[in-house]
């Protein structure tokens, strides 16, 4: 099994585009983060005493998970488009090792990179709020090192949720569309659903997934670990069926 | 002794049996061709060796066991089924150094078969600039990684050059004399002739002939004789009496067979009739594959 996560690993950090798209998912982030804050005076007033300066700053999270889940697709779909798969399972004939390595090389290089991202995005967005003369927070006020930790978590868990839509649709193409229905297209539509698929849209990503990205109570999302926790296990649902896919397909 | 054993081997692709009940063995220390041509289930059945497809029935055995079942299946076996699964974004080095990595085999390997393969020079190239040449070239120096007993190529020569050709061919004679099973597919008899001691003929799926190069040679008949000779009616008519059969052949040659080239020298000098040329022609494999194949070919041309 070491065998297998060595070889992930060597794989993973010698192609560039693996430091292209983490490159991408900083500059990306934190100049989102830049904007949100530079524009804390307007989300202050609407928000009245709602206000939560630590969430502002971590809004970067919603375009930061799209980046992230581009680098778990890659790490699965680019060997499936350049045939490379075959390789692959041809000298570790034990699928399920190969799979099991890149979901773990996946995860810990997605909860390194979204942990400091969303640590510096919390520290780079709080002075910025406070030159504009709006409340702001510290590491040490109550739940926002919870809040800032759970950014972490939630990028690593939609990081291995891409993995397993690579594993499972075998293009990256087809993987990326289907991530974006996800993060972007369900959320979007969420007042469409019937109430009956609304249980499902507390675990749902970018919506009761994303909940514990904050430190003021949201009213629908009492317990907002549980609902990062569901998330969580809808992404080892879809793992799982990655896994079942890849022993029993032919490549 | 007997590295690859099939045995049955089937496979079905919807309404289509790809491999149909295909056995046939490989032995150390030779080169198997493994022939037939384009759409006979080659690389199939070479895809079913090594795990990457299931078979619908029937089973290979890699020296008595199945290949799920090798611990570093790198020392056993070495494949390169297509030269380009690589990604072109990595080195070269890179490439072989995780593949060594997931068999856990030394660092130092990684050199040698690039000495090995003649690419020591690119191994800090991304794969995406080699040429054809290279990426075979990259291919092999993987199956050569886990310095393995068992060595199989899925047309290797296929976008050579001449030289590489050759190198080709010269490598898997070595890796041969050395102890070695090598499978070489090939829809190229001429190929093979060159290169396999025993030859794999399969069509439509199914296996045509199990045999040696030699073997196949006899079976295609003695071959013809083609005769240049100054009054040309005549000795055919001379040889026909005699029992040879005649046809008249590019620029008034006459290609003769069911008789030797000595006994027609015997019977034109015999006549009076002079020679200009008398030349035994060897059965190419070429045509002895095309007889056997002929009928399993899966798009036939249309004569005009």
């Amino acid at each position: 099994m070491s065998r297998a996560i060595v070889a992930e690993w060597i794989k993973l950090r010698s192609l560039r585009s693996t430091w292209y798209t983490l490159a991408c998912l900083f500059v990306v982030g934190l100049g989102i983060t830049t904007l949100a804050s530079n524009s804390a005076r307007e989300a202050y007033a609407d928000a009245g005493a709602g206000w939560d300066p630590t969430a502002h700053s971590l809004t970067a999270y919603i375009v930061a998970q799209l980046i992230i889940g581009v680098l778990g697709t890659l790490v699965v779909t680019s060997e499936f488009a350049t045939g490379l798969m075959r390789t692959t399972l041809t000298v570790t004939p034990r699928r399920h090792r190969v799979l099991a390595a890149k979901v773990a090389i996946a995860a810990a290089v997605a909860v390194v990179a979204g942990q400091v991202l969303m640590v510096a995005a919390f520290l780079i967005g709080q002075p910025l709020i406070d030159r504009q003369g709006v409340p702001n927070a510290g590491l040490g006020d109550p739940g926002v090192l919870r809040a800032v930790l759970a950014g972490g978590l939630y990028l690593a868990l939609i990081a291995l949720l891409a993995v397993g839509l690579g594993t499972i649709m075998r293009a990256t193409a087809g993987a990326l569309v289907t991530l974006v229905g996800i993060i972007f297209l369900v959320p979007a539509l969420a007042g469409l659903f019937p109430s009956w698929m609304k249980g499902m849209l507390d675990f749902w990503p970018t919506i009761g997934g994303a909940a514990a990205l904050a430190t003021v109570p949201n009213p629908d999302f009492p317990h907002p670990w549980w609902n990062l926790a569901g998330l969580g296990l809808g992404v080892a649902g879809v793992l799982a069926v990655a896994f079942v896919l890849l022993r029993r397909r032919d490549v | 002794m007997t590295m690859i054993e099939v045995s049955g081997l089937t496979k079905r692709y919807g309404p289509d049996t790809v491999v149909d009940d295909l056995s046939f063995t490989v032995e150390a220390g030779q080169v198997t061709g493994f022939l037939g041509p384009n759409g006979a289930g080659k690389t199939t059945t070479m895809r079913m060796i090594v795990g990457l497809a299931t078979p619908d029935g029937g089973s290979v055995k890699i020296h008595g066991r199945r290949y799920a079942d090798f611990p570093v299946p790198l020392t056993e076996v070495g494949a390169l089924l297509d030269a380009g699964a690589v990604h072109g974004g990595r080195k070269a080095y890179d490439h072989l150094l995780a593949l060594a990595a997931s068999n856990g085999l030394p660092r130092s390997r990684v050199g040698e078969v690039l000495a090995r393969t003649g690419m020591s020079a690119a191994a800090g190239k991304r794969a995406g600039e080699f040429s054809l040449g290279m990426r075979q070239r990259l291919g092999i120096a993987a199956a050569l990684l886990g310095d393995p007993r068992v060595l199989i190529f899925d047309e290797p020569v296929n976008g050579l050059d001449p030289e590489g050709i050759r190198w080709v061919r010269e490598l898997m004679r070595s890796l041969a004399a050395e102890g070695r099973a090598v499978l070489v597919s090939s829809h190229l008899m001429s190929e093979m002739a060159q290169t396999a001691d025993h030859l794999v003929v399969v069509g439509r799926g199914r296996l045509i002939a199990d045999t040696s190069v030699s073997e196949l040679m006899n079976a295609a008949g003695g071959g013809t004789v083609h005769v240049r000779v100054n009054d040309p009616g005549t000795l055919a008519l001379r040889l026909s009496a005699a029992g040879a059969t005649v046809r008249e052949g590019l620029e008034s040659v006459l290609v003769v067979s069911g008789m030797t080239a000595g006994d027609v020298g015997k019977l034109a000098a015999y006549h009076g009739l002079v020679l200009s040329e008398l030349a035994p022609q060897r059965a190419s494999l070429e045509d002895a594959f095309m007889a056997l194949t002929k009928d399993s070919v899966e798009f036939q041309g249309v004569a005009a």
